[in-house]
């Protein structure tokens, strides 16, 4: 399990030391004065002087106070969190990718467009739409593409009172927040006891105001909208489209297509089911694909293929801009086309069963484990999301305690606290790239953790006890904001902080 | 194919058994049945057989290295230090996701807040976001952010934007009924004060780059501002990092918020992307309620040591959905960690060094260059070149790529009045011999088309 180094790593800034440099320039080709006006020129610059030794160490020993997908398990729910194949890196790092400019003329760029043509023709397949775009740069801004397509269509046809979006609410926080950017009105509607969308909630939610719902299938629960024939011919009816949010789809790849089960948009995450690494927070790519009817609104450009040349075609009038400059996370798309190359369809189909396989047999390993309860129904796809409610209820643990404990044993936390729809949530998913053995681990770990819960809690609500630091006070970083090293002097110097 | 990806493979039956089904369908039976079907994909493939592959369509590109190559408008050649990419390749960075769990993501969060603390430096502002998806994207927010703070729905932008930003700017203010005025530039290549006085009334915003989309130092920035601020707009300046060691901070130039492109240190060209948007503001409660995107802070442990944390999340989507301040949930945390590295590298005298060669460069090639086009202004260019060429420019262009040069971007398709002129930019790796050569060249290139 992974064991976290303790470094007290001072700033980058308090390791600065005056003269010190980390990087040799080349000379300038000619050395013309040039004189900026007076009071443009820089007056104080305050950035650290280190050399590129110090610099090393510096991020080295912050990386080993940091958790990756190579560390161990790590099982954030929606997050699809799954190992990031080694020559995808070669690729995305390959001169003939770092070195080429986006305005580059086609000719000279040849390979790079036949890159994100074969990427398209692959995820049309995949997901049984007609077009895509690889501009969105993540799953939010693929959502935000999609609705503003939407938005484009019902205008198009003249139906400007289409101004609602229907958002279940299971739905992860980036749908409303899209639907809402775009100029919609949100209407959100309650899931049912077994965790699924309330059909009859969607019939009275539905009406000539609607533009579309964005649903999640599998949702966030993990559950297959077993309905979902039903809601898009409810939504179709009522002149709405059926938006498909692609988080999820390593619960279904490579078996059912969401095209087929009635979605005119979709987005993907890149950095979720095609295995680009999540680099902190990112760089993901969100490519959106979408039926014949929505194609003319696409972002411009699309990348198009003669028989004989790969080109930009930006003659797409009604088309809604852009969304992203240029053409997206370029080495993000270079590194899912090595990863589908490798896997292939049989593979593709192998994600989604082993996928599948381990959430259920996590589920059944950790059911009727005392403190944790398995709202709605059992048999899930990718992920499973547990209540930690009892184990409240009891002994006043939340699922923060038990996320925070989880760290104790070298593990990362599921996702806790959504969705919103479940109390003291802990949503893991496992992926397909886990084994058996650190299955069983996590389970144990949450077992051990259960029995902690009821015969020494304080362990728990104190914990994480083994990391680089305590329990983070989050209250007092919200109380007290320090976001950068100039607010920070400011504070020092006061005399209001000590760390 | 792909097996060797997923240990479990091996143990189906087992596993299944465990658990009590009998097969991977019973796993399935939730999915409409006559939906799952056999798709039309490429069976999987060894690791060794892509890498030829992908060898082969890769070759088909050639690179800035390959020819020189005069394209800026927006991405720039520059050198990224070797330690910088094997510091972001570190497994630990790479691999992991959004810091939720702030206890074993110490070392993300902290290089975070030091991107925040470099970047607040730069710009002479004092509160930072962990980055936007790019310059665009955040321009577009701040956009959006200056009509929500000022309850006004005017945003002003000179005529000269970047295209490529000018058209996401326009996507992203559609939904909430923000109205984008033109300011036209004037004969010295920069905003037009008079008319800007005009449009600014009104205004949520007013935006300005540095340098501005023709390369241009956009000398009156400070009257740009006061007049923002006499009309109780917001005063947003988007920069070019790499130009802040020889230009003054837009926060002391009186911007309210910057925004600007962080990949342009530590990341390469990558056709484009992954890019990283830089997002800050004044220290304001108005401000900092109102700011789109992840924002890491400093804090202590329990125990009193200092640690680091995601931080005023109430702004954002997983909190307040339909009414947050942006959607924005992934970023480009690790295009912003690679940009604080070079930072770091670079110091002080480094940012400063490489703003000063940019700037000579620069006025180098305008010196050459005006040997075979007329430069279009008369003004202190930085990176950007705008020159108008005797014969049409895509002869010179096609002429050039004969012969091994790629030349700049054309502006008229964007520009017509500025008829055939181009876009040609240098930074620091331009070498002498490429500047020789393309004026060499385009003499040539000239004198064949006259004849
Ligand atoms: C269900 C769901 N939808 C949308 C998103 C947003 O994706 P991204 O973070 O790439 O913007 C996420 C991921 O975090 C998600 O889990």
């Amino acid at each position: 399990m992974f064991r976290q180094a303790k470094w007290d790593e001072p700033l980058i800034f308090e390791l600065s030391k005056p003269g010190r440099v980390g990087f040799t320039l080349p000379e300038p080709v000619e050395d013309i004065e040039v004189q900026i006006p007076e009071d443009l020129m820089r007056k104080s610059l305050e950035l650290p002087e280190v050399s590129e030794p110090e610099v090393v160490k510096h991020y080295i020993r912050l990386a080993e106070m940091n958790y990756g997908v190579d560390s161990g398990i790590y099982p954030l729910g929606s997050c699809t969190m799954k190992y990031n194949p080694k020559i995808n890196e070669e690729f995305a790092n390959h001169p003939k990718v770092a070195f080429i400019h986006p305005y580059q003329d086609p000719r000279t760029v040849q390979g790079a467009l036949q890159i994100m043509w074969e990427l398209e023709q692959w995820l049309k397949e995949i997901t049984g739409m007609d077009r895509f775009t690889l501009q969105p740069a993540a799953g939010a801004n693929g959502e935000f593409t999609g609705v503003m397509i939407i938005r484009a269509y019902h205008l198009d046809r003249g139906e400007a009172q289409r101004n609602e979006i229907i958002v279940p609410d299971s739905a992860h926080g980036t749908n409303p927040a899209s639907a809402a950017m775009a100029g919609f009105k949100v209407i959100e509607i309650p899931s049912n006891e077994q965790g699924m969308v309330d059909l009859e909630a969607l019939e009275n939610a539905v009406s000539e105001r609607t533009a579309g719902i964005m649903l999640t299938n599998p949702n966030t629960l993990g559950i297959f909208e077993e309905d979902i024939l039903e809601i898009a011919k409810i939504v179709h009816k009522a002149g709405g489209l059926l938006y498909y949010d692609g988080a999820n789809l390593n619960g279904i790849l490579g078996k059912i297509r969401p095209g087929d089960m009635g979605f005119d948009v979709v987005h993907i995450n890149l950095h979720k089911t095609f295995s680009t690494p999540h680099g902190g927070g990112g760089p993901g790519a969100g490519p959106v694909g979408v039926k014949k009817h929505l194609v003319d609104y696409l972002p411009v450009p699309l990348v198009e293929f003669d028989g004989e040349k790969y080109y930009l075609n930006y003659d797409l009038p009604k088309s809604i801009g852009k969304v992203k400059e240029f053409y997206g996370n370029f080495a993000v798309l270079v590194r899912a086309l090595t990863y589908l190359k490798i896997m292939g369809r049989d593979g593709l189909r192998e994600v989604a069963e082993i996928a599948v396989l381990n959430a259920n047999y996590l589920t059944q390993k950790l059911k009727g484990t005392r403190g944790y309860e398995l709202p709605h129904k059992e048999l899930r796809k990718h992920e499973v999301v547990f209540s930690a409610e009892p184990m409240r209820k009891e002994m006043g643990i939340k699922a923060l305690d038990v996320a925070k404990r989880l760290l104790d044993f070298g593990l990362h936390a599921p996702t806790i606290y959504f969705p919103l729809i479940v109390h003291e949530a802990l949503m893991i998913e496992p992926t397909e790239t886990v084994s058996k053995e650190e299955l069983d681990a996590y389970v144990e770990a949450l077992k051990r953790i259960s029995e902690e819960a009821y015969t020494n809690p304080e362990i728990v609500k104190s914990a994480p006890h083994n990391t680089a630091v305590r329990r983070v006070d989050d209250v007092l970083a919200t109380k007290k904001p320090i976001i950068t090293w100039r607010m920070y002097k400011e504070f020092k110097r006061k005399g209001e902080v000590d760390y | 194919m792909g097996k060797h990806y997923i240990p479990n493979s091996a143990h189906k039956e087992e596993m299944l058994g465990e658990i009590g089904f009998k097969s991977i369908e019973d796993l399935f039976s939730d999915v409409p049945k006559g939906f799952v079907k056999e798709f039309n994909l490429p069976e999987g493939k060894s690791e060794y057989e892509v890498f030829l592959e992908m060898n082969e369509i890769l070759n088909k590109n050639k690179t800035v290295l390959e020819m020189p190559t005069f394209l800026g408008a927006g991405a720039y050649f520059h050198y990224v230090p070797a330690h910088v990419k094997h510091l972001i390749e570190r497994s630990e960075f790479i691999t992991s996701y959004t810091p939720y769990q702030a206890e074993i993501s110490q070392g993300m969060l902290q290089a975070l807040f030091e991107y925040q603390s470099l970047i607040g430096e730069l710009v002479g502002l004092e509160i930072v976001n962990a980055s936007m998806y790019d310059w665009g994207t955040a321009l577009g927010e701040a956009a959006r952010m200056a009509a929500r703070v000022k309850k006004k729905n005017k945003f002003v932008v000179p005529k000269h934007i970047h295209p490529e930003r000018n058209m996401v700017l326009k996507t992203f203010v559609e939904g909430a009924d923000i109205e984008i005025e033109y300011v036209k530039w004037n004969e010295k290549g920069q905003v037009d004060l008079e008319e800007l006085k005009e449009k600014a009334k009104n205004a949520a915003g007013v935006y300005v780059e540095l340098p501005n989309f023709f390369g241009i130092i956009e000398e009156q920035i400070k009257e740009i501002g006061e007049i923002a601020h006499e009309n109780d707009a917001l005063f947003v300046v988007g920069v070019d990092p790499t130009i802040l060691g020889i230009i003054e901070a837009p926060g002391s130039l009186g911007a309210d918020i910057v925004v600007g492109e962080a990949s342009f240190l530590g990341s390469a060209l990558n056709f484009g992307g992954p890019r990283a948007g830089i997002f800050a503001t004044k220290n304001e409660r108005a401000l900092i309620r109102q700011m789109p995107g992840r924002i890491i802070g400093m804090t202590r442990d329990t125990e009193g040591k200092r640690a680091f944390v995601m931080t005023l999340q109430t702004r954002e989507q997983h909190i307040r959905r339909a009414k947050a301040t942006s959607n924005i949930c992934s970023n480009e945390a690790l295009v912003a960690v690679a940009a604080a590295i070079h930072l770091a590298s670079l110091g002080p005298k480094g940012l400063e060094k490489l703003g000063e060669i940019i700037l000579k460069n620069t006025a180098y090639f305008k010196k050459r260059l005006s040997e075979v086009a007329e430069i279009s202004f008369d003004a202190i260019n930085f990176k950007d070149v705008p020159a108008t060429f005797e014969i049409p420019y895509p002869i010179i262009h096609e002429r050039l790529l004969e012969r091994g040069i790629h030349g700049g971007f054309y502006l008229k398709p964007y520009f017509p009045e500025l008829g055939e002129t181009a876009l040609l930019a240098v930074t620091e790796t331009t070498r002498r011999e490429w500047i020789e050569a393309l004026v060499k060249n385009v003499r040539e290139i000239i004198n064949e088309a006259e004849l």
